[in-house]
């Protein structure tokens, strides 16, 4: 999109939409939309105290638990899905069936199985994430070129060695591009654990404020919260891109 | 040359990309009821100038005229039949070949029956309600050849019609187009880069050569014109023809 | 082949769901009822009609959500995908929706519109609109530019070339997108049950969960996820037989 023939590059108009904001909750239009300011300002008034902190803390320890299991989980097993079609045409409709299913409905038992802490936040978290790991991990072994096996066994790799230095490397686009969405499904699945848990992480702060109506503090976490997870799924493209040059088309 | 002789002129024409020049000065005439080849290896413009001439593209300078009125973009009196087949791969065989028809408002029944009768012409009859999926490269093709000659231009357009297919099907199409020439009333332009096929098919071949793209030279193989299909590949003067042009674009092969 | 996959698939419900049974008779936990006795649950729940109640509640805020999604979705889907402006202008927006967890969302929506439909059929309509959207601007934006100069060869004015070419073309994507949309409407409508509310097959969770009769929760989640997969697969075989020669046959 071009003005005066300068090109404005894409997210640009978000800084359109931020005016917009700023003038809207000046002119004080809702009591729900502050002026971006003041968030803005109380943004850097919360963000240092103990209750942010422990909140980012206890959200970062739910994600980063739930990422870890879900990759030290959900690659090994994709590598057996797609590596032995047994376990394949075992496993297959589950893992497909709990891509799809609305897994929030799950929160409820988990909550009443393994109580109101950390441990069912991350559990969540894992189970937001796993299934697009093992499909992609899947398919990234499915997908490797028939040649590249024989070229291996054919100048006498082991199977060490096979694995780590080309079945690993072929199906590695894959991997990171589910690695990638799982990282997004994480983040909404520690976040919609801590909303139905609420006693720790974002969602404490989430109850606390909206109960107590601070308008500007609920919004200047959101604004964290969604920066966060954008920067991470930007990080994350830019790592997969770096793969992307050899990667297939997939089907 | 009278002007009434040529279906379409190209007068000074000149295609910019920016800094990049495609097309420089090219002026060139092709006679009504003949085939002209546009010959040459990539990068000449020979697709460019034939987007032009369809009005697809605009040309940054120049001018082109079909029967003598002037043209920028495109109209009836101009069909295209494209590279890559442009077949709407959710329309059956029928509805594709009926689309210019139907983009011209022409009522259903009436089209299809156009549509029939030119999908019998390029031996597709029976497949009317298949879909591009369905069908070899060769078959897609015909589809777009039949959805061209529906529309009864005057002018039919060729962008490297044969280039998607296989050799076997590329030579029977090159002996059904000499057919098609000898039986419709209709002024042929034919882009390709296959010298053999140029020479075979076409009345007048137009040489382009690249950077900066002009036509070369202009020739009217004729002796060989009037044999039957096997009997061209084999003669001398067809042969010679072929080996001649090849010896002057050697060069331009990277 | 087909005895094959479909024996097997019998065979791994029957190895879960006995686990599930052999591992919860040993009683690690009190508040893990049995496959029968939850089963035996979701009968007397369908016997009694009150799962069809709940779920005629339920549905409210999920089909309006989706219809609404649906259409303000495709329509701005094709808006971006055609005007470099407004592209500019709204994906920003949608982009950072998509990877944002918007379910954060939610206690803000209660407060500004209380706790009735309203709220939940934003709540839908917030987690669908921007895989809708998205799709939609995508599958318009990669239209082969093939198909559109051939159009115009043949003399397609504008609207023509739109509702002729880019639009058929664009459809299965756009399809796929409405499917994933919806995935994500579930997922909105559950939450808001859970979270605004208690109507409908969420307040039968959350009912039971508090009165501890476990085989009752467990019933009613166990319908929502066959349910959901249920209809899920059913679009996606509808989405396969539109669409079947979609795919191929552009060149060759």
């Amino acid at each position: 999109m071009r003005i005066f023939g300068i090109k404005l590059p894409n997210m640009t108009s978000l800084i359109l939409w931020g005016l917009l904001w700023e003038l809207l909750g000046q002119m004080e239009v809702s009591f729900f939309l502050p002026p971006l300011s003041s968030i803005f300002s109380t943004l850097l008034e919360i963000y240092h105290t103990k209750a942010f902190i422990r909140a980012l803390v206890e959200t970062a320890q739910a994600f980063l638990g739930g990422i870890t299991s879900a990759v030290v989980i959900g690659i090994p097993v994709g590598i057996f899905m797609g590596k032995n079609r047994f376990i394949d045409e075992l496993l297959l409709p589950w893992v497909n069936m709990f891509m799809s299913a609305p897994l929030t409905a799950l929160v409820p038992v988990l909550m009443v199985l393994f109580g109101f802490g950390l441990k069912s936040i991350i559990i969540t978290t894992t189970l937001f994430a796993i299934w697009i790991i093992i499909l992609n991990t899947r398919a990234g072994v499915m997908q490797i070129n028939r040649s590249l096996v024989d070229m291996a066994n054919s100048f006498g790799a082991s199977p060490t060695e096979a694995f780590f230095k080309i079945y690993f490397w072929a199906a590695l686009p894959e991997i990171i591009s589910g690695i990638r969405i799982g990282f997004i499904r994480a983040v909404k699945g520690v976040i919609i654990g801590q909303l139905l848990i609420s006693i720790v992480g974002f969602g404490s702060l989430f109850e606390l404020y909206s109960s107590r109506f601070l308008m500007s503090h609920f919004w200047a976490v959101i604004l964290v919260l969604f920066a966060l997870a954008f920067t991470l799924s930007e990080l994350l493209a830019m790592l997969a891109k770096r793969f992307d040059y050899y990667a297939s088309k997939r089907g | 040359m009278n002007s009434n002789q040529n279906a379409v002129s190209v007068k000074n024409v000149y295609k910019n990309y920016g800094d990049v020049e495609a097309l420089r000065d090219m002026t060139l005439d092709f006679p009504k009821g003949q085939l002209t080849s546009l010959l040459g290896p990539s990068g000449c413009g020979k697709t460019t100038l034939l987007k032009i001439i369809a009005g697809l593209l605009p040309a940054t300078k120049g001018e082109v005229y079909v029967n003598n009125q002037l043209v920028t973009t495109p109209g009836p009196d101009r069909a295209f039949v494209f590279q890559d087949f442009a077949l709407m791969p959710w329309a059956s065989v029928i509805r594709n070949v009926a689309f210019g028809l139907e983009l011209r408002n022409v009522n259903k029944s009436e089209r299809e029956d156009i549509a029939r009768k030119y999908i019998t012409q390029v031996g597709l009859s029976g497949f009317e309600n298949s879909f591009p999926h369905e069908l070899s490269g060769g078959m897609r093709q015909r589809v777009g050849l039949a959805r061209a000659l529906s529309v009864d231009s005057p002018v039919l357009l060729m962008d490297e019609p044969f280039s998607a297919v296989d050799e076997q099907t590329r030579r029977k199409f090159q002996e059904d187009l000499l057919d098609l020439v000898k039986n419709e009333n209709k002024t042929f332009i034919f882009v390709t880069h296959s010298i053999e096929e140029a020479v075979y098919v076409s009345d007048q071949i137009a040489i382009l050569l690249p950077r900066p793209s002009r036509v070369s030279e202009i020739i009217r193989p004729s002796g060989f014109r009037n044999k039957d299909a096997d009997s061209i590949r084999k003669d001398s003067e067809y042969l010679d023809t072929v080996e001649g042009i090849w010896k002057s674009l050697r060069s331009y092969v990277e | 082949m087909i005895n094959r996959s479909l024996s097997l698939k019998l065979l791994s419900a029957i190895l879960i769901f006995g686990a599930w049974e052999i591992s919860s008779r040993s009683g690690i936990n009190y508040a893990f009822p049995t496959f029968f006795e939850s089963m035996s649950a979701l009968f007397d729940m369908i016997v009694s009609g009150l799962i069809f109640k709940a779920y005629a509640e339920t549905l409210k805020p999920l089909v309006v959500g989706v219809l609404i999604s649906t259409f303000l979705g495709v329509g701005i889907g094709v808006w971006v995908g055609l005007s470099e402006k407004f592209d500019w202008l709204v994906s920003p927006i949608f982009i950072i929706m998509q990877s944002a967890p918007l379910a954060a969302l939610i206690p803000l929506i209660i407060m500004a519109y209380g706790i009735g439909l309203t709220s939940k059929t934003f709540v839908v309509c917030i987690m669908a609109m921007p895989v809708i959207v998205l799709n939609t601007s995508g599958a318009v934006k990669n239209t082969p530019s093939s198909l559109i100069e051939m159009s115009k060869s043949f003399l397609a004015s504008e609207r023509e070339v739109i509702l002729k070419i880019i639009i058929p073309s664009a459809s299965p994507v756009i399809f796929a997108g409405l499917r994933l949309g919806v995935s994500a409407g579930f997922i909105g409508a559950i939450l808001a049950e859970l979270k605004i509310t208690p109507t409908g097959v969420g307040d039968i969770i959350s009912y039971s969960r508090m009165t501890a009769d476990y085989p009752s929760m467990y019933a009613a989640i166990f319908s929502i996820i066959v349910l959901a997969v249920i209809f899920l697969n059913v679009l996606e075989r509808i989405e396969k037989y539109l669409f079947a020669g979609n795919n191929k046959g552009y060149i060759s």
